[in-house]
Order: structure tokens, then C-alpha cells, then sequence
């Protein structure tokens, strides 16, 4: 016979509970640390996109920005290519990393070291390097403004990679990728069905942080963009930061909210739940 | 003749290691099979070539009597079940119930109809809008069969399904597995290390080691007639003596000061030593048996409807399983004892 014993009744001592207060005390201390540190600098550069006119606080520098010719143009441009370099980035680098982890897991090491290059090598050299490699003949995608900005969106989408292949790497190791996989098959799905329908699915949350991670360096970039002569968002806020007090304060805030915004919406497209 | 499954000269070998060698088998349609031994005799990788996820080495599978040894695994309509049950977090149960069905273009009505019927199957119906993170270990694992069922397979293969479960939801499921299988009378493929689930599920048992099998046969036939040490020692618990053959023509060994007879075949010498084996629950406390042996108890465990006593004896070791009653008198550590058996419950082997 088996005797169990009645649960014993915890009772914490004021002892006890003194250092969870503290710890409690601590986290908060820390996280107004940081919350100051992050919303002062913005707080800051909201007061001072107000103070565009003498004497009041008001949206006049906002209203400026809106009515400028080369703000939409610019900002929309860079959507765009931030947007075609995510889905460049995600086509290459979900199946890499789908096919490392299942049937090549011994390579890992190989494709996260190549993945890692853009962060080696400066984007400085790295357009040059774009520039003497597809600048000349036969390839000449430097011809034009179009051609020009293929070669801006490659190039955008090699760094993209660090932060893709990481997120979709964790993604990955955190489901049962072999099973699903072998479920699928045993199921009569092929390899498009499988990525389509499970794997891409299930990587929603992976995606996301990779694809705001690539949205956030490609709307500001400036380096590759200057160098190949593409009238994209980065450009078009050295240029104003140049020439401009007040308006660089509220492009700032605006582009924040505007990145947050579209986040926010890919977000709610792909929130949990929705069948892929 | 030629089974609905045929496993003919399977070996597969992972880069110059064998992992399955000489697999022969024959499975006869709707017929209940387990492959049944201890971690890395070969059981899964053998069901995994089955499935199609690994290709053989050398020989060759058949299914309904077509070649399938190198056939992709999406297009040999078998339906597996996997120890982590697999269910595709993304969909309902519903829709993972679905999947086979939509990935072979069934129209919706009739895709609906057949979620229906599979999901009163296993008695989840109130269950097609969940998730999967939603339901019991228990209940992904029926979702998980339903969805292997729903394509309606010509071969069920199930992998440790019941491993990741408590005991009493794994007794539950399993009942519910051998009925789900006999009212579809679909041939299934059951892989375990589980004695109790094999010879509890199967028709026939596939006792594996090491890459081979040891014995087929009717759960019964392996239990009560193992073909080898290891079938005899891996299913159930099993006594193994170690004794003189005196007179292999009278099976009568000896063991210390006492003589044991066999009705079994002695195939060793007068003077070899060989192993004589018995189950515990063939032991009892008491002289009333053909054979008997002196001894001492060494420890008493409770184990519900069974008591396990240890005996040391001259040369060895018994162990004995008596039935739970309550007038039955339990002996204590260091008793002196008597322990008996009939002639015809042990056996030698060498």
C-alpha cells in the first residue's frame, strides 16, 4: 500500500519575501532606465520638430516635409525596395536554411559564415565590389536608373542575411522541422506544398523579425544607395539633415511611426491563428 | 505467397554501418504486426524504409504487390503516426485532418464529410475548430491517426506513438488503436519497445536485435516459446539459472545440491554448463511442484496486483510473481523458503 501524504502548506516568512520585493524593485529600476533611455532621445526630437515656428510649438516642419517634392517619391521608393529585397532575402534563404537543418545540418556552420559576410565587409566595399563587378560588360547594370536599382535591391537583400538566416534558423530549430516535413510527405505533399503550406506557415513569427530587421536598415540606408546614384529615402535625409533645422526632427518621427506602422500591419496579416 | 507487405533481403547501412540486415517479412492484408526491441535494434529505420523516408541499401519492398523499394514517400499512400505526433501547429484539427485530402485535390464536401466521420472515429468531434496546442497529449495523438486514416492508406505505420504519454492515457489509446484498426481492417505496422504494448496490439510480434530479427511470431508463441536468449530475456521477465546437465535424455540438470527436471530438449552433453530459464510467474512459494529448491528471501516488492518475491538459492538467483489475494501471507527479508516449479515451465539453453 501506497501512503501519500497531505500537501504541506507554504508559508513565506516576511524573510523570504523581502528578496523578491527587491528583485521586483531592481527589474523596474532597470527598465525605466531603459525606457528613458529610448524615449528621451525621441521625446526630444518630437519638441524639437515643434518648434518650427517662433514663439509657439506647432506641426509647421511636419507640414513642410509633407508638401516637400522629393519626400513621397523618395520614402516610397525605399518601401519598395525594402520590400523587394525582403522577398528576395526570404526565397533564398528559407529553403537554405529549411534544407540545412534537414537533411545538411554538418554545412550550418559553412552557410551562417557566408551569411555573416555583410557584416565583414563594409558596405562601402561592397559597392565598389557591385559596381567593378556588374558596372562593365557584358552584365552593365549600371546602364540605367532601373538597372541600377536591381542591383540596389541585390544588394540590399546580401544584407538582409544576417538577420533573415537568424531568425529563420531559431524558427526552424524551434519546431520539429523532420517530422513535420515527413508528415507532410506521408500525407502526398511535394517539397512546394510542404514549404508553402507547413514550414513557411509556422515560421510566421521568424519571418517577421527578420523581415523588420531588413525593412529597418534598407529605408535609411545611404552608402550603397549614394553610390549608385538611387534617389531613395537614405539620400533624400542626408540631403535634408544638410540643409534643413526643423525638418530632419520630424522626418525622424515620422519615418519611426511610419516603420512601426507597416510592422504593425504585417503583424496583424499574419497574426496567429490565420491559417497559411 | 507473396504477403500485402513483403520485406525481402532489406539491409540498410548509414556510412558503413549496418543498421538492418538480412529483414524478411511477410504481411498478410489487414493484419496487425509490431516490430518490437530495445533502442537502435533497427525497428524504426526498418519502418522508415517502409515509409519511404530512407531507401534500402539492397532488396526490396513490395506493397500490394508492387515494387515500391525506391518509391518516393509521397506517392505510396501509406499513412504514418510519429512519437511526437507531428500535427502541423498552423491548422485546426480540422484542417490537419484535411491536409491528405486537400494535397490530393478531394472536393470540399466531400473532404468535410470524411473530417467528420474520422473525427466521431476518435471520439474527438466536438475538436475540428481546435489547435493542436489546445488539445491533450492523448488527443493530438488521436488527430494525428485520424489524419493518417483520413487519405485512406493501403498501410498504417505507427512509430512509438504511444511513448510520449502517461501510462494510463497510453492504455486508453491503445484499446482505442487495436479497435480503430480492426473495425477499418487496415494493415498496420506498429513499432514499439514496449513488450507489453506489442503483445498486447499485435497479431504477430518482429522481435528485433541488433539489426536482425530473432524471432515472428503470435504474441503467445514469443512469450511462451522464445527462439532465442534474447527473445526469452527481452519479453517479460524471465528467471536464468546456471546448471550442470546431468542426463540430457531425462532432461536433469543440477543446480548446487538439487536436480531439476525439464520436459524440454537438452541439447548439451552430460557435465555442460548451460542457463535454465523460467518465468517468475511459474515460481511458487511452496513445495508443490516437480521441482523444488531451498533458499532465502532476499526482498519482497509490492506491485499491485502482483507481489515480486527475490530468492537467492544454491548457485543463483529466482525470482517469483505472485498473484495479489488477500490471504495471501507475505514472507519477509531473510525467511527461509521453498520455492517449486513444474517440469514442463522450464527450459535450457546454452
Amino acid at each position: 500500500m501506497t501512503i501519500s501524504a497531505p500537501p504541506i502548506p507554504v508559508i513565506e516568512t516576511e524573510a523570504e519575501q523581502a528578496p523578491a520585493k527587491r528583485s521586483r524593485f531592481w527589474a523596474w529600476v532597470i527598465l525605466i532606465i531603459t525606457a528613458l533611455y529610448f524615449l528621451v532621445p525621441l521625446g526630444a526630437t518630437f519638441y524639437w520638430s515643434l518648434r518650427a515656428e517662433a514663439d509657439k510649438l506647432g506641426f509647421e516642419a511636419y507640414r513642410r516635409l509633407f508638401a516637400d517634392s522629393n519626400f513621397w517619391p523618395s520614402f516610397t521608393e525605399s518601401v519598395i525596395n525594402a520590400i523587394a529585397a525582403i522577398f528576395l532575402s526570404l526565397l533564398i534563404i528559407v529553403p537554405t536554411a529549411y534544407w540545412v537543418t534537414l537533411r545538411l545540418p554538418k554545412l550550418r556552420p559553412v552557410v551562417e559564415f557566408i551569411t555573416l559576410l555583410p557584416f565583414v565587409i563594409p558596405a562601402v566595399v561592397l559597392v565598389f565590389a557591385l559596381l567593378r563587378l556588374y558596372g562593365r560588360p557584358p552584365l552593365l547594370l549600371t546602364a540605367t536608373y532601373d538597372s541600377s536599382r536591381v542591383l540596389l535591391v541585390c544588394a540590399y537583400t546580401a544584407l538582409s542575411f544576417p538577420y533573415m538566416f537568424r531568425s529563420v534558423d531559431n524558427g526552424l530549430r524551434a519546431m520539429d522541422v523532420r517530422s513535420l516535413t515527413e508528415a507532410a510527405q506521408s500525407l502526398g505533399a511535394g517539397w512546394p506544398t510542404i514549404l508553402r503550406r507547413v514550414i513557411f506557415p509556422n515560421l510566421r513569427v521568424a519571418l517577421l523579425s527578420g523581415a523588420l530587421l531588413t525593412f529597418a536598415i534598407v529605408i535609411g540606408e545611404l552608402t550603397i544607395a549614394l553610390f549608385l546614384a538611387q534617389q531613395t529615402f537614405g539620400p533624400y535625409m542626408a540631403n535634408l539633415t544638410r540643409s534643413k533645422v526643423y525638418e530632419p526632427s520630424a522626418m525622424a518621427i515620422v519615418a519611426f511611426a511610419l516603420t512601426w506602422a507597416a510592422m504593425g500591419t504585417i503583424a496583424l496579416i499574419t497574426r496567429p491563428g490565420k491559417r497559411g | 505467397m507473396t504477403g500485402f507487405l513483403s520485406l525481402e533481403n532489406v539491409r540498410k547501412e548509414f556510412n558503413g554501418v549496418v543498421a538492418v540486415e538480412s529483414f524478411n517479412l511477410e504481411v498478410e492484408p489487414g493484419e496487425f504486426v509490431s516490430f518490437l526491441g530495445p533502442s537502435g535494434c533497427g525497428k524504426t529505420t526498418t519502418l522508415r524504409m517502409v515509409a519511404g523516408f530512407e531507401p534500402p541499401t539492397s532488396g526490396t519492398i513490395r506493397l500490394a504487390g508492387e515494387d515500391v523499394t525506391y518509391a518516393k514517400a509521397n506517392e505510396r499512400n501509406i499513412g504514418m503516426v510519429f512519437q511526437s505526433y507531428a500535427l502541423f501547429p498552423n491548422m485546426t484539427v480540422a484542417d490537419n485532418i484535411a491536409f491528405g485530402l486537400r494535397v490530393r485535390k478531394e472536393e470540399g464536401a466531400a473532404r468535410g464529410e470524411r473530417v467528420a466521420e474520422l473525427l466521431d472515429l476518435i471520439h474527438l468531434p466536438d475538436k475540428a475548430k481546435a489547435y493542436p496546442n489546445e488539445l491533450s497529449g492523448g488527443q493530438q495523438q488521436r488527430v494525428a491517426l485520424a489524419r493518417a486514416l483520413a487519405i485512406r492508406p493501403q498501410l498504417l505505420l505507427l512509430d512509438e506513438p504511444l511513448s510520449a504519454l502517461d501510462a494510463k492515457i497510453r492504455d486508453d489509446l491503445r484499446a482505442e488503436i487495436r479497435r480503430i484498426q480492426r473495425q477499418l481492417n487496415i494493415t498496420t505496422i506498429y513499432v514499439t519497445h514496449d513488450q507489453e504494448e506489442a503483445l498486447a496490439l499485435s497479431d504477430r510480434v518482429v522481435v528485433m536485435s541488433k539489426g536482425q530479427i530473432e524471432q515472428v511470431g503470435e504474441p503467445f508463441e514469443i512469450y511462451n516459446n522464445p527462439a532465442t536468449g534474447f527473445v526469452a530475456s527481452f519479453v517479460g521477465q524471465l528467471n536464468r539459472l546456471p546448471v550442470t546437465v546431468v542426463d540430457p535424455a531425462l532432461g536433469r540438470v543440477r543446480v548446487g545440491r538439487s536436480e531439476i527436471r525439464t520436459t524440454s530438449l537438452i541439447e548439451s552433453p552430460a557435465g555442460a554448463e548451460v542457463s535454465l530459464m523460467m518465468r517468475p510467474e511459474e515460481v511458487t512459494l511452496d513445495a508443490e511442484e516437480e521441482n523444488v529448491l531451498e533458499g532465502t528471501v532476499e526482498s519482497v516488492t509490492f506491485l499491485g496486483s502482483i507481489v515480486r518475491v527475490q530468492v537467492a538459492v544454491d548457485g543463483g538467483r529466482l525470482t517469483a510473481d505472485l498473484f495479489n489475494e488477500r490471504l495471501l501471507v507475505l514472507p519477509v527479508a531473510g525467511d527461509a523458503t521453498q520455492l517449486s516449479f513444474p517440469s514442463h515451465a522450464c527450459w535450457v539453453m546454452v
